[in-house]
């Protein structure tokens, strides 16, 4: 085994158990800095990929930018433990609507991890390209995958609107 | 072992060193030059001139004893510091401070001056310092202090504030530069204008310049911007609870930072190691006196204005200097289209 696939499989070792322990922890600081931790090990497996400039991104945007903001809120909120409104010994499936759905998701979830494993690898080159030029990851973004561009946008623009109202407090009538 | 590896090896350890005795040496200086600035005469028991302070300072801080709240998160304590030192540390690493050398002949090939030669080494930087964040606001949170907290929480929505208007300005450098690689962008600032003026960025970017310095020091938590350690309000900010050698490692990553910043500046914007009067394998010569002028530019700063206050901190950062950047980035850019510099 090179040490290439050594560095892979140690990045790769570190990501997936970061990101179990994210959500097994009960202090949600513990699971910002899980979090940037497999943040961490992502951008290691694209340098790997000799693409420098998206894990550099990775850490820049992720690990830096948004995860700083998480952490400001989760201590702004100063949440020492997650609340729970529920009783957390009924069985998930059987919770009142919402959790109900959102373990709904997660059984689909790991319905597509198996169908996407049980694929197999596969092998897709970048366009025939090298993706540690700059320039030419900026000519794919704006030509190629213009659309997906755009749309991942918008969703960021919802995701705002949503934060916006959900913050919004009700006017006292008066 | 090459000669060229084993000169790498010892570069490595010689740039460690030297930026652990040039945080030593800014204790010294900054103290001094603040007495310069007050009247005062500054340290002179220990050591001829006491030279010897920072010295007797280590000594200190290392037979104190080290302290933590019974309530503070024990991992995350520890951590905190040793996130901050990294940090520090680690950005410097891809930062070039002279040309290729052969050390007066004693290797056959030519050294170059840079630990770790990055193509997206300005990309690195940024990121680093962004990570540097965290080793700050985890002191706060993890002291379990409302002082510690309150500082940790001041020094992360500055940081985020003016980590923008410090991206930006990097960013016009760049578009300058074409390049995001800090070797190239010095070898572009080679030469004169006209026989006299040098080719520095600093000419072409002298808004981006201006920006580049004011929110490095707000990056650095440096007067007047040390809102997360102002003591009339927050006792120590961030680091209250730490003591001993806990307490000297954000302090070290505080000097450290600074050089860090002062030399990246002299890259982006003042030429690097480019100078009349010496060749190139001695360029790192003028990078230090370079950056040393930077760092007394900071001293000065810190010893002559006042803090700002918190209010006028966050309106400075999103209302003055982030339009100006953006400003700045989008002039830059046109400039670089239109008349293809």
């Amino acid at each position: 085994m090179g040490s290439e696939t050594l560095l892979f499989y140690a990045f790769a070792a570190v990501a997936v158990v970061a990101s179990l322990l994210v959500i097994a922890q009960r202090n949600p600081i513990h699971s910002v800095l899980l979090l940037i931790a497999s943040f961490g090990a992502l951008s290691g497996l694209y340098v790997l990929l000799d693409a420098p400039f998206v894990a550099v991104i990775q850490i820049i945007v992720y690990a830096g930018a948004i995860m700083v903001l998480f952490l400001f809120v989760v201590m702004l909120l100063n949440a020492p433990h997650e609340e729970t409104d529920f009783d957390e010994r009924v069985h998930p499936l059987l919770r009142p609507g919402p959790m109900r759905f959102g373990a709904l998701l997660a059984g689909l979830l790991v319905a597509e991890l198996i169908w996407a494993i049980d694929r197999g690898p596969e092998t897709v080159e970048f366009a025939n390209r090298s993706v540690s030029s700059v320039a030419e990851i900026g000519q794919s973004l704006f030509t190629d995958y213009m659309f997906t561009f755009e749309v991942t946008s918008i969703l960021i623009l919802v995701a705002m609107v949503g934060a916006v109202v959900l913050a919004r407090r009700e006017e006292p009538d008066r | 072992m090459t000669p060229l590896l084993a000169g790498q090896i010892v570069l490595t350890l010689v740039v460690f060193a030297a930026l652990l005795s040039s945080a030593a040496a800014m204790v010294y200086f900054e103290r001094k030059v603040a007495a310069l600035l007050q009247q005062r005469v500054g340290p002179y028991l220990v050591g001829p001139k006491g030279l010897l302070q920072p010295l007797a300072d280590v000594v200190k801080l290392m037979f104190k004893e080290e302290l933590r709240p019974r309530a503070a998160d024990a991992f995350l304590f520890a951590l905190a510091p040793i996130i901050a030192a990294t940090c520090a540390f680690a950005a410097f690493a891809v930062v070039p401070f002279g040309g290729e050398t052969t050390l007066l002949g004693l290797i056959p090939e030519g050294l170059r001056l840079q630990v770790a030669d990055v193509n997206v080494a300005v990309l690195v930087i940024f990121a680093i310092s962004s990570m540097s964040v965290y080793g700050i606001v985890l002191a706060g949170w993890s002291s379990n202090s409302k002082y510690s907290l309150l500082g940790g929480l001041r020094s992360s929505a500055q940081m985020i504030s003016y980590e923008l208007s410090y991206g930006l300005a990097l960013a016009s450098v760049l578009v300058v530069a074409n390049s995001l690689s800090l070797t190239d962008i010095v070898h572009r600032q080679a030469g004169t204008w006209l026989g006299f003026i040098p080719r520095w960025f600093l000419f072409i970017q002298p808004l981006g310049f201006v920006i580049y310095l004011t929110a490095g020091v707000a990056e650095t938590n440096r007067a007047p911007f040390d809102f997360p350690e102002a003591e009339q309000e927050l006792v120590a900010g961030y680091h209250t609870e730490y003591s001993s050698m806990s307490f000297a490692m954000f302090f070290l990553a505080e000097y450290v930072n600074m050089v860090t910043v002062s030399a990246v500046a002299t890259d982006l914007y003042l030429g690097g190691w480019h100078g009349p009067f010496l060749s190139d394998s001695f360029g790192w010569v003028w990078f230090l006196l370079k950056v040393a002028a930077l760092l007394f530019f900071y001293v000065w700063m810190r010893w002559t204005l006042p803090r700002y206050r918190y209010d006028q901190l966050m309106r400075f950062g999103w209302k003055v200097l982030l339009p100006l950047s953006v400003v700045n980035l989008l002039v830059t850019a046109a400039a670089v289209l239109y008349f293809g510099l």
